[in-house]
């Protein structure tokens, strides 16, 4: 079971790098909710993987039972990195909506164009 | 147990929808809404550090539940004063942002900032490190709907990259917390170190990789070399009154730094002996070559004030390497005196920007008040460059004063003197286009033939009133008074680091139930 774990994040991982350095905004989408797919299941196995446990404390019995800490760790990063990536697309098409190109690298800042552009715009609001 | 402590994370936490629900039509309401919860979280900091003054380690546990099996938040003095930094310049930036009308340029600007101060707060305040990944994200959510506030097509791309960049590294501060756990079995920051501090060197391995993981994420927030690149471009592209409270953003990875690995991870602890300092250094001198150079090549004004930051990190962290308290007490001293100067230089260059057409580095016509503006940005750019007579040149004094240490007094004192040095050059050279140069340039000639509808959009040269300028008078007014009172406030932070070194007290106060009344 180890191997099959440390090899999905470990795959995970390598996708979801491979897809942010596309820059691209859907590609760095897919490699960013990828990336927090394999931190989730990298999270579930830092308690120790165990199969056949109870999920917290028996009642009945004096059973050994699995770390209930990296479960609560888990969803909240499960929140959170969804929360993240409705935010990430909401900008994402901002910025295409706004700049009509989905290129994630820009100019060096000290390019005129920009300026321009801020200030005009900012006079405009 | 004294409730105090939670105020600075409840009060904008209540605030901020009421803001965004009620006040969402009333401008007037918000803003009054917003200055005044300001202003109180103001006073409550004033309060918490009077509280943290008697040099007991304060810890308000949540849900009553006690430490490590609760979240806890911890009040000493080095948390109370960041809370207090946050609060006073968050107050004077939101002042300037209403007395100029950002906030009316987009929508939600007071409940976003409210949202802001609670994360930094927040994180500032916590004792365990889930609870700060919370918080980091917190007050990262807040700072996307800020960083692209009125929008605008390179503010939005900038505002992508800057998401983008923010997102990896809350990826990778998972990760580490998941080593970290894995290999310690707690994240309470008490209890992180005193198990660090049993487990021997050579099982520590799982447990170093954990630390230098943390480092690096904390050094993505604080912008330091490698992984600095972001912080020019979002800073120049940033709405500059957001530029100005993001001053303090870059202070919340310093203090995490401080924080995790002086207590979890610091001298003493036989795992991770010496492995922070021993990455931070060079990485904090070429961050200093980096702000220094960047300083020196811009041709525009913001991207120019955001290397500036960068280099004052670098100033920052080359003392935090040393990980001793007296390099510790200077680190401290320049980073009120670099939070309150960055932001001082982005409220100046936003009066002046928006009196220009750009903020290109260039001979432009004179704007109207040229001689208050170039005093005003005389003063901020000597304060960030470390010229006397204002609180800069006692920091880097300071500083340079704490790194005696033989091995690394060469490297150390070449990059700050040399940087200085590359810093004020690049400062003159901006200050004089900008204002000098600018009265010899003829006043607004119109040309029909290269601008055939003039004037059509930039909003007409305007006298700054009295409440635009104030604000960053009072920043001025903050450099000369730590100047002034250097001494009382380089006593407090002596005694601010001691306690931070102090992990016997910390841990104490923090896992001994009932402690704390």
């Amino acid at each position: 079971m180890e191997v099959i774990v440390a090899s999905t994040v470990g795959v995970l991982t390598a996708g979801g790098v491979y897809l942010m350095l596309r820059l691209r905004t859907f590609p760095v989408i897919l490699g960013l909710a990828m990336l927090s797919y394999a931190v989730n299941v990298f999270l579930f196995s830092s308690g120790r993987l165990a199969i056949d446990q109870a999920p917290i404390l028996s009642l009945y019995e004096d059973l050994s039972y699995s770390d209930p800490l990296p479960q609560a760790l888990v969803l909240t990063a499960i929140v959170i990195s969804f929360g993240m990536t409705a935010v990430l697309v909401m900008i994402g098409l901002g910025a295409y909506l706004e700049c009509e190109t989905d290129q994630i690298d820009i100019e060096s800042p000290d390019t005129d164009e920009a300026g321009e552009d801020r200030t005009e715009k900012d006079a405009k609001a | 147990m004294m409730h105090w402590i939670i105020l600075p994370v409840i009060l904008p936490a209540m605030l901020a929808p009421v803001i965004g629900f009620v006040m969402r039509y009333d401008i007037t309401l918000a803003r009054t809404a917003s200055v005044f919860g300001s202003a109180l979280l103001v006073a409550i900091s004033v309060a918490l550090v009077i509280i943290a003054g008697d040099g007991a380690t304060h810890v308000y546990e949540l849900g009553n539940w006690p430490a490590p099996f609760g979240i806890v938040l911890v009040l000493d003095r080095l948390s109370a004063l960041m809370v207090l930094l946050t609060n006073a310049l968050a107050l004077i930036v939101l002042i300037h942002a209403i007395a100029t009308g950002w906030d009316t340029r987009g929508r939600h600007f007071h409940a976003l900032y409210q949202f802001q101060l609670m994360g930094i707060s927040g994180a500032f305040l916590t004792g365990d490190v889930f609870n700060l990944f919370v918080f980091f994200e917190v007050l990262l959510i807040a700072s996307y709907g800020l960083m692209i506030h009125s929008g605008g097509t390179a503010r939005m791309r900038a505002g992508l990259q800057y998401v983008v960049m923010n997102l990896a590294g809350s990826t990778l501060f998972l990760f580490a917390l998941g080593t970290l756990y894995a290999s310690t079995g707690t994240l309470n920051i008490a209890d992180l170190a005193q198990r660090m501090a049993a487990l021997p060197a050579e099982e520590a391995a799982l447990a170093r990789v954990a630390a230098m993981l943390l480092m690096i994420v904390f050094a993505v927030k604080a912008a330091l070399f490698p992984v600095q690149f972001w912080l020019p471009n979002t800073y120049a592209n940033a709405p500059a009154p957001v530029a100005a409270l993001f001053a303090i953003m870059t202070k919340v990875g310093i203090y995490a730094i401080l924080r995790v690995h002086t207590v979890a991870f610091g001298p003493g602890i036989p795992g991770t002996e010496g492995l922070a300092g021993t990455w931070l250094f060079p990485a904090a001198i070429v961050t200093i070559a980096v702000g220094a150079f960047g300083v020196l090549g811009a041709r525009r004004l913001m991207p120019l004030i955001g290397f500036s930051v960068v280099g004052s990190v670098g100033t920052i962290m080359v003392a935090v390497a040393a990980f001793s308290e007296m390099a510790t007490t200077a680190a401290l001293y320049y980073l009120l005196h670099s939070t309150f100067a960055a932001a001082c230089l982005f409220l100046v260059a936003d009066l002046v920007v928006t009196r220009r057409k750009s903020d290109r580095l260039a001979a432009a016509p004179a704007t109207i008040q040229n001689g208050l503006f170039a005093a005003l940005f005389f003063g901020a750019a000597i304060a960030m460059a470390g010229m006397p007579p204002l609180s800069g040149f006692l920091g880097k004094l300071l500083v340079m004063d704490a790194l005696r240490d033989p091995g690394t007094i060469g490297w150390a004192w070449t990059a700050i003197l040399a940087g200085s040095l590359l810093t004020i050059v690049g400062f003159a050279r901006a200050g004089s286009l900008l204002f000098w140069k600018s009265t010899a340039t003829a006043p607004a000639v119109p040309d029909p033939s290269e601008t055939p509808v003039p004037e059509i959009d930039a909003p007409q040269p305007n006298t700054a009133t009295a409440a635009q300028v104030a604000p960053s008078m009072a920043m001025l007014g903050m450099l000369v008074a730590l100047a002034v009172f250097a001494g009382p406030v380089s006593g407090y932070l002596e005694a601010t680091s001691a306690q931070l070194f102090d992990r016997a007290g910390y841990i104490s106060a923090v896992l001994t139930p009932g402690e704390e009344g």
